[in-house]
């Protein structure tokens, strides 16, 4: 007989070495996140995938699941301090929805709408960040960074690549290249590589394709974002050891 | 200069790991971290130059653009401020005739606050290159602009610019008498491994960093490990302002600490063993070096200790101005040449530690404590102390009080008994265990210093009647702000959120609902945050806020709303384009009743209401709340 967690009173099935993420996807349920995708190692820093293991706080993407655990994810006090920590992601960077070429592909809205965010509560910091549009086929914009790290995790576990680093401290933390010139174009980025597209936020921009697919008939215009999750996250899903 | 980083890789066997102690030469030296340096390590080293640029960009003591051959740094701990450190910086900026924060034109000197540096026993304190400055006041300025202005080499100071005493006032159990070089590790070979661990077990020692973990029970989960390779960490990284304690038992009873290592890596079959020094204490580098190299002569560091069959050495790493590299985790990415950010747990050290090896870290103290358990016996350590909080317990006493310094009492000990001892009067309260612990009014004198009351890393910062708490609450709270490694959000953000807030009561921009949106944010850093930092951060605010609301209170307007800005500030460049400046090209953002200081606008801004000019933020009842009630 498989070990069993409880999630939100439904007993789920893992496997040893599954998360608690890995676990819940499996069975079909969403836990809203940014910062994780089942095709990389998890990190743990966005801090939306916040569940209650036993009574204690805990990132789902990062908790190992473990016999008998009680889990608790859809209780109101969690859906309230989830919307509060997408909108401080929202007033960290300078987040302009209505000008942004992301806009319906873009999991931090969609994740911001399946949170109920209809406000950003919190003072903006308006951050001044830089745009690097030095690549042929990229453009990164900074302000749009909320620092998840997909795209350094990618590079490496994917590409066998090492394009980006997160660095500074605290409030001052930015995306780095790695180019002795520190530009984008003299890194070894392609358009192809998996880093360049796994950005939940319009941050990372292929060239060229803005609005090839007008708003209104992109992915997030037609499907909530757990509906997304599970139909395109589950087939990297992690099987435990 | 590629002489000179060619040596100091070489000097480093081309070790990653030495990534910091390596960042600290090239900085020492150049006074920056040259972009050709990092291009000639990352090839050195085998190591992305955004390794090495990111762990650059993380510790304060590095600097990708010049500093001045003489870098100051002044110490920005509130006990600095209550010697009058505000006042002392902007003499010696005007003095030097160099701005906070910058460099002077001629690249001679540079100024700039930095976290507290452990002497607040001592202060004002600051840092010149690296080297502890004590007892700053005009005459030490003036001194201090004569030689920068000189260009007088740091040996040819005056010593008394550098001098650092001990200042300790009280000895209990193991300041009383050190242990004879030696013994401990003779009583434990007598003893046994079993023997001793189960000594040590029976002493009921506690973690001295401030958690608590019981020490017999870190150090034989560590000893069960499959994995043969296995490390012992002592962090000296005491960056909890208000703590000096650790730079004492290293100035003056390192024999002892490193005794206490090395029974460690007996018990746990650890080979290596590394203290983690604050880089604030490299005055004491030197010293430190001597006695491990002492310890060696006298067969008892490096191979076949005491003829016992026992390998195992010491090698100090220091640390480049990162308060969480106190955190455990993050210290282990530090000696491992990265930027200190906190592991994901589990696993946790003692099964994964350094290079991913199961690893013991324990506090300075701990190792001292448990080095004279193993000569004295597990009995001789539980006989003092209460049920849950064994032994004694070495504080670091400063702020208002005729005698700052060091004191060992018992654990159990009252705040009350301790404030006689050190001389304080007139009281406001005690910040007990540094800006992460807990601030006590004058009405709690009578609780205990234990884990089962008050718990304390041995921060003990006493404050006046003549003190402004919100202000030692903003300090507490910028300080957390400025440390926070920026890993999680609810960390990076939140606590330069709590910054803003705090500022925007204390400076009395606060509305009616500001205090409910600063318990929110209070709520969400501690909750969500990654590790201790986060989950601490809002301690300062939180625990004078249940205590003195009223004065929070007393700082707010009686609105329901006011912007986190300065509204008047902001119409500046439109008074200046307009070129007028008369009543109606101002706004009163300080009329203090109504909701919306209509009567003020000028006649040209009719029509808009003072709603649109609101940021939307803070706002107390916001419409996505009510949905969810």
């Amino acid at each position: 007989m498989s070990k069993t967690i409880t999630l939100d009173g439904q007993i789920i099935p893992f496997e040893e070495g599954q998360t608690i993420m890995d676990a819940a996807m499996a069975a079909g349920i969403y836990i809203p996140h940014l910062c994780h995708q089942p095709e990389v190692t998890p990190h743990g820093s966005c801090k939306l995938c916040t569940v209650k293991v036993n009574g204690r706080n805990c990132s789902a993407c990062t908790f190992p699941a473990m016999e008998g655990q009680e889990v608790l994810s859809e209780i109101k006090e969690l859906i309230n301090d989830r919307r509060r920590i997408i909108q401080m992601l929202f007033v960290e960077g300078n987040h302009l929805c209505p000008g942004c070429e992301k806009s319906g592909n873009c999991q931090l809205q969609a994740v911001g709408y399946h949170l109920n965010m209809l406000d950003s509560h919190f003072s903006h910091f308006y951050p001044d960040r830089t745009v690097d549009a030095s690549h042929p086929d990229v453009m990164i914009d900074q302000s749009r960074c909320i620092l998840c790290t997909l795209c350094v995790r990618a590079s490496q576990q994917e590409d066998g690549k090492s394009v980006f680093a997160v660095s500074g401290r605290g409030i001052n933390k930015r995306l780095i290249f790695n180019a002795q010139s520190g530009l984008l174009k003299d890194t070894d980025l392609e358009a192809a590589d998996r880093a360049a597209h796994i950005c939940p936020t319009g941050a990372i921009i292929i060239k060229r394709t803005g609005y090839l697919v007008p708003i209104g008939q992109r992915v997030y215009d037609h499907k909530e974002i757990d509906q997304v999750s599970l139909e395109t996250e589950t087939e990297h899903l992690n099987h435990g050891e | 200069m590629r002489q000179f980083i060619q040596s100091v890789a070489e000097n480093s066997q081309y070790q990653a790991t030495y990534l910091l102690q390596i960042l600290r030469q090239i900085q020492y030296r150049y006074h920056y971290i040259p972009h050709e340096a990092i291009e000639q390590l990352s090839a050195l080293l085998n190591v992305s130059r955004t390794q090495i640029i990111s762990v650059a960009e993380f510790y304060s003591f590095f600097h990708l653009a010049p500093r001045g051959q003489y870098e100051l740094l002044i110490s920005d701990s509130i006990t600095d401020h209550m010697l009058g450190k505000k006042e002392l910086i902007d003499y010696l900026a005007k003095k030097l005739n160099v701005a906070i924060g910058e460099v002077r034109s001629d690249g001679l000197v540079s100024l700039d606050n930095t976290s507290c540096t452990g002497m607040c026993d001592q202060g004002p304190a600051g840092l010149v290159n690296g080297y502890a400055l004590t007892r700053l006041d005009h005459a030490a300025i003036d001194k201090i602009a004569e030689l920068v202005n000189q260009q007088k080499p740091l040996h040819e100071w005056p010593a008394e610019l550098f001098q650092v005493d001990d200042n300790v006032y009280k000895s209990g159990l193991l300041l009383n008498q050190q242990i004879e070089q030696g013994s401990a590790l003779r009583s434990t070979i007598k003893r046994g491994i079993t023997g001793t661990l189960s000594e040590i077990d029976k002493s009921g020692l506690r973690g001295r960093g401030g958690a608590g973990f019981k020490t017999a029970m870190k150090w034989q989960f560590c000893s069960e490990e499959q994995q043969p390779e296995r490390y012992v960490v002592c962090n000296a990284d005491e960056g909890e302002p208000g703590t000096f304690k650790d730079r004492v038992l290293l100035n003056s009873y390192a024999d002892q600490v490193f005794e206490g290592m090395t029974i460690c890596a007996a018990i746990i079959g650890a080979k290596q063993g590394f203290v983690y020094l604050r880089g604030e204490y490299l005055h004491l580098h030197d010293k430190l070096q001597s006695i491990l190299d002492q310890r060696r002569q006298n067969g008892l560091l490096g191979n076949n200790i005491l003829n016992a069959g026992l390998d195992f050495d010491i090698e100090i790493h220091l640390g480049a101005g990162a308060y969480i590299c106190g955190e455990e985790s993050a210290l282990i990415e530090s000696l491992e040449g990265k930027p200190g950010i906190p592991r994901n747990r589990p696993p946790y050290p003692v099964t994964h530690g350094y290079l991913g090896k199961p690893t013991v870290v324990n506090n300075v103290e701990t190792f001292l404590a448990a080095a004279a358990i193993a000569v004295n016996g597990g009995d001789w350590f539980a006989a003092i102390g209460t049920e849950k909080s064994k032994g004694t317990k070495i504080l670091s006493i400063s702020g208002d009080c005729a005698r700052p310094g060091i004191y060992e009492y018992p654990f159990g000990i009252t705040v009350r008994t301790i404030l006689n001892d050190c001389g304080a009067d007139d009281v406001l309260g005690v910040q007990v265990g540094g800006p992460s612990g807990t601030f006590i009014s004058n009405q709690e004198l009578d609780r205990k210093l234990a884990f089962e009351d008050l718990a304390t890393g041995g921060s003990f910062i006493i404050f006046n009647s003549s003190r402004n708490i919100l202000e030692v609450a903003r300090n507490f709270t910028h300080f957390f702000a400025h440390e926070s490694c920026g890993f999680c959000t609810p960390c990076r953000v939140g606590t330069s959120l709590l910054k803003k807030q705090i500022d925007k009561i204390v400076d009395g921009h606060g509305a009616s609902g500001d205090i409910v949106a600063l318990e929110e944010l209070c709520r969400l850093v501690k909750n969500y945050s990654h590790c201790g930092l986060g989950q601490t951060a809002a301690n300062p605010i939180v625990t004078t806020m249940e205590r003195y609301l009223d004065l929070y209170e007393k700082q707010l307007k009686d609105i329901s709303f006011e912007p986190g800005f300065d509204l008047d500030g902001a119409l500046e460049t439109a008074r200046r384009l307009a070129n007028r400046d008369d009543v109606g090209a101002h706004l009163a953002q300080t009329v203090a009743t109504g909701s919306v200081p209509a009567a003020t606008f000028p006649p040209s801004m009719d029509g808009v209401s003072a709603g649109d000019c609101r940021e939307p933020s803070w706002t107390p009842s916001l419409a996505d709340e009510s949905e969810h009630e």
